[in-house]
């Protein structure tokens, strides 16, 4: 058999069935781990659907005009609310004026703390975590303010042009109560505290620790130690945030239509602080225009506009705007983190140590808690080597800034850029070039599943084969660079390789220690009585292309067409359970439950044709919509024998008919999870007058399992470097020593346009984990993972001086190469 | 009181001075497909061409729309006839969440009625005033380069 390797056979079930891949008989497990290669996917066996670049049937209705974004919904009577913001960091409200804009023409009222306190039960974000202290969702400020930017009062108005003039006639007196800007400064005893109830800025507090690292630095042949800064983020979605609340006063039942990636978490938040049962509760995601994490948490106005619409019993939308984008959608990737590798004279890793604070912000997220970046930071630094000896702590500080939450990568490109810049570091010392440092150090196919440093256990996967995809081009870069600087010109090649978990099950929280479960997903799949297929689950794409992925899988296993199946997502009404889509989660667990429902539908069909066809379920089998006898020419549509069961008197005996179900609800729950690594090479110019950073190679390359659709796979990871070089050269949440953000509109907050982003090759390598169901990894992250490490080593190569600091602006490589020849 | 043709069809409004021509678009003449994303002129997701260029409908006002064409998504080709560049989207994968892809398009016909578009670079540059999050751009050029030749040839877009 062409292509395939040893330790793998192929399974046939019929000649209108593809292959699949089985483990011989006589493999057990523990001989299957040295076997990873020869589990890599056959890419010529190719199942049609799943692999198939199957074009996205999201698209038509995007390109056209005819998507459904939150602001193309309105509803008759609909009322507009536009908030006045603080415009202090950290303040005393001593007194709210707003008779002035209760009088305005239009305005139908206004709201402050006071005049909601009483009508929900408030939230907050809890945690198993020891050493952390939850804060209040503030729905509206309550006696003090926080950051700049957070919402004092709510005009509700005829129109939004309304509503935003009364809102700017409110008046706030305030009593400041000194900032807390900087997070050092923010650690001390005496600083202003932010939530005087916990007694400390410090919310989070977290130590890792394995072996011992005193002994082992000591016996060390090289240390390398650094401070790294990683500069804040803000995710930026092209869609601001927005809300549509709509109450129905006879049956006391509200629809929320929001903008949100966590349909299933608002719904079950909601229902809590506004005791409307679930039923009479439904949080409906529309087309979502982007969110990459930004719009994964509860927000307060998502709840402001429920109370208002349930007070006024008329439906109320807010909209955000860019400025109050920039100035309140969580934010992200604020660290500093102090870092030391020591290595034998080899380069072998010793031992790891770092400190790492974390910027979080003025209040912990629901339901994600401010220890969702700061603990990953360090649970996820050792990335893919091996680390016997390690010790980290995290801390999470409070700070008069806006609250930091779910960011594509969340605190791993942090990780990837200390780890990857401490392993340079060392091979520079030790006189070895980066790319064998990494394979010196990287853990072994046979070492899988490997338990890290830290605690994660990595998966069978394919850490070695992605460093050596990429680095194909890496003698080749080199000869050029080699050219490149006998001609004088400044260029630098960089590596980075690292690991995450996706697709995680409900044995670990997505966020350290947060008590919901996001581990497990439920997909619904029915035939009606015309045949069509519709399936429904719990995610919420927002860009994802999952309509068309989950399409792909449901039509291959049920033995349909990819245009028959109908795919139901951000509904929170349409499911027992959900959560939404985050966390390189949707494909691996939707995907899963997916398969196993697909699968039960299946079964049923084959069940009901066989009593049609009068012959035995083996001798059936389904493709493209139609269920046929094989080795005959007897086959019948989906449409026809639904038609049969469902309408038709007297094709089935009673019995039969109660017994058959043309649907199934299946739960999939990965438990773990799966490990996704990738490894990134890139090559960079620094310009000498400008300091503008070009780049002239960039190629990555992952492991997400296989592969259901290599345009979107593709895409995904497009997307994630682009961010990442964006974290990496351009974007930083600026605020001054008084905490008013300075970087609030795009023109300051500085995103990447095409002319920034170079062209990218994308690999996948497809190494499939046997006991995960569809064989997929969780991949929507990782290109934001890996850039900005790359990007930092290429600099650091380019200019011979170490980048600890991103993102390296032209402004900070100027100073960084001054200073350094002054 | 204010008349335009918006994708030939002709309209008659009274507007408020200040109301942007995004809202106007989207909120008077019910087009949604021009979407606000920044209302500052940087982010491009509400780019529309009047009089033959591109223009941001959020940094101009309706008033002084009087008396133009306008062109938006909406008029580029519809759900069952996709245009050339709008099935290059989609056969090129060139949109995720879809938000700024109306910007995306009317700047891509802009740049192909216009521009000989030779190389990557002059795509690249063409479109660096519409930003996207999703895609990192890759694809987006990709499906423009992919109709340059025909476009210049045949010259698909017919209006």
């Amino acid at each position: 058999m062409p292509g395939s390797s040893p330790g793998m056979t192929r399974s046939f079930c019929g000649k209108h069935s593809w292959p699949s891949f089985t483990v011989r008989e006589d493999d057990t497990p523990s001989s299957l781990l040295p076997r990873l290669r020869c589990l890599k996917m056959d890419v010529d066996a190719r199942p049609k659907i799943i692999g198939a670049r199957v074009q996205r049937v999201e698209d038509p209705a995007l390109l056209t005009g005819q998507g459904r974004f939150i602001d193309d919904i309105n509803l008759s009577g609909m009322l507009h609310i536009a908030f006045c913001r603080s415009d202090h960091a950290h303040a005393r409200i001593v007194e709210i004026d707003t008779s002035e804009a209760t009088a305005m023409p239009g305005v139908a009222a206004v709201f402050t703390a006071a005049d909601i306190a009483g009508t929900f039960q408030p939230i907050r974000a809890t945690s198993r975590m020891a050493d952390y202290h939850d804060t209040e969702l503030a729905v509206l400020a309550a006696g003090k303010v926080r950051y700049v930017g957070e919402a004092i009062a709510a005009v509700v108005a005829d129109s939004r042009y309304l509503a935003e003039d009364a809102a700017a006639c409110i008046s706030v007196t305030y009593e400041p109560l000194g900032d807390a800007i900087d997070p050092v400064a923010a650690l001390e005893d005496g600083s202003p505290l932010l939530h005087e109830e916990a007694g400390t800025n410090v919310i989070v507090s977290r130590t890792f620790h394995r072996g011992d690292v005193e002994a082992a630095m000591e016996d060390a042949a090289i240390r390398v130690a650094e401070t790294f800064r990683m500069h804040r983020k803000t995710p930026t979605a092209m869609e601001n945030r927005g809300y549509l609340a709509d109450y129905d006063p006879g049956r006391r039942a509200l629809t929320l239509h929001s903008t949100t990636q966590v349909p299933g978490i608002v719904r079950d938040a909601l229902v809590e602080m506004l005791d409307i049962p679930g039923n009479r509760l439904r949080v409906v995601a529309p087309d979502v225009g982007g969110g990459f994490g930004g719009k994964a948490s509860l927000y307060a106005e998502e709840v402001l506009v429920c109370l208002v619409a349930r007070r006024l019993g008329r439906p109320v939308k807010w909209l955000s705007d860019r400025l109050e984008d920039l100035m309140t959608t969580t934010q992200a990737f604020d660290e500093i983190v102090e870092a030391e590798l020591a290595c034998d004279g080899e380069g072998h890793i010793l031992a790891l140590r770092a400190d790492c604070i974390g910027d979080v912000g003025a209040y912990s997220v629901y339901p994600w808690t401010a220890a969702i970046e700061p603990v990953q930071v360090v649970s996820f630094l050792p990335g893919p080597y091996r680390v016997a000896n390690y010790w980290a702590r995290a801390r999470a500080v409070a700070t008069s800034k806006a609250p930091t939450g779910a960011y594509r990568g969340v605190g791993r490109p942090i990780s990837a850029f200390v780890m990857e810049r401490l392993m340079d570091m060392a091979a520079a010392r030790l006189g070895l070039d980066p790319l064998e440092m990494r394979r010196r150090n990287m853990v072994r196919a046979e070492e899988f599943p490997y338990k890290s440093a830290s605690g994660i256990v990595w998966d069978r996967c394919g850490f070695m084969e992605c460093l050596d995809t990429v680095a194909r081009d890496y003698d080749a870069l080199r000869r050029q660079q080699a050219e490149g600087r006998a001609q004088g010109r400044w260029i630098g090649i960089g590596l980075a390789s690292y690991a995450e978990l996706t697709g995680l099950g409900s044995r670990i929280s997505v966020a350290p220690g947060m008590p919901v479960n996001t581990g497990t997903e439920t997909a619904t799949i029915r035939i009606d009585s015309t045949g069509a297929v519709t399936a429904q689950f719990g995610i919420a794409s927002h860009g994802q292309g999952l309509e068309t992925t989950l399409a792909q899988v449901i039509a291959e296993e049920l033995g349909v067409r990819v245009e028959d199946v109908e795919v139901i997502h951000g509904d929170s009404a349409g499911m027992a359970h959900g959560t939404g889509t985050f966390a390189s989660r949707s494909t691996v667990l939707a995907g899963g439950a997916a398969i196993v429902s697909a699968r039960t539908v299946r079964e049923q069909v084959l069940k009901a044709a066989a009593h049609m066809f009068e012959t035995d379920i083996g001798d059936l089998d389904a493709a493209a919509g139609r269920i046929f006898v094989k080795g005959t020419d007897r086959s019948m549509s989906f449409r026809d024998l639904a038609k049969a069961l469902y309408s038709e008197m007297g094709r089935f005996p009673k019995e039969l008919r109660e017994e058959i179900e043309l649907q199934a609800t299946r739960m999939y729950d990965p438990y773990f999870g799966t490990t996704s690594p990738a490894s990134h090479l890139t090559m960079v110019e620094v310009d000498p007058e400008t300091y503008r950073v070009t780049i002239l190679h960039y190629g990555a390359a992952d492991d997400c399992g296989r592969v259901i659709n290599p345009l979107i796979a593709d895409g995904q990871v497009h997307g994630g470097i682009a961010q990442g070089i964006g974290a990496a050269l351009m974007e930083e949440v600026v605020f001054d020593d008084a905490g008013q953000i300075q970087t609030a509109s795009l023109m300051d907050y500085v995103i990447p346009t095409a002319a920034e982003i170079p062209t990218m090759s994308v690999q996948h390598v497809q190494t499939v984990l046997p006991d995960n169901l569809g064989g997929f990894r969780g991949m929507g992250e990782g290109g934001t993972i890996g850039a900005p490490a790359a990007l930092a080593n290429a600099i650091t190569d380019a200019i011979g001086l170490g980048v600890k600091v991103l993102p390296m602006t032209p402004e900070r490589l100027f100073r960084l190469i001054k200073n350094k020849q002054e | 009181m204010i008349k335009v043709t918006v994708n030939g069809t002709a309209y008659e409004r009274e507007v408020e001075p200040r109301l942007l021509l995004a809202d106007f678009l989207r909120h008077e003449l019910g087009l949604t497909g021009t979407h606000v994303g920044c209302e500052q002129g940087v982010c491009g997701a509400c780019t529309v061409i009047l009089n033959g260029d591109s223009v941001r409908a959020c940094l101009c006002f309706a008033v002084q729309a009087d008396g133009a064409e306008i062109e938006t998504v909406e008029g580029l080709g519809t759900v069952e006839n996709l245009n050339p560049l709008q099935q290059a989207f989609q056969k090129h994968h060139a949109l995720q969440c879809g938000f700024c892809t109306p910007g995306m398009l009317m700047t891509g016909v802009d740049l192909l009625r216009k521009y000989p578009l030779a190389t990557d670079g002059e795509i690249r540059e063409g479109l660096s005033g519409n930003l996207c999050r999703c895609t990192g751009y890759e694809h987006i050029v990709q499906a423009i380069r992919s109709v340059v030749g025909d476009w210049n040839k045949h010259g698909m877009d017919s209006k």
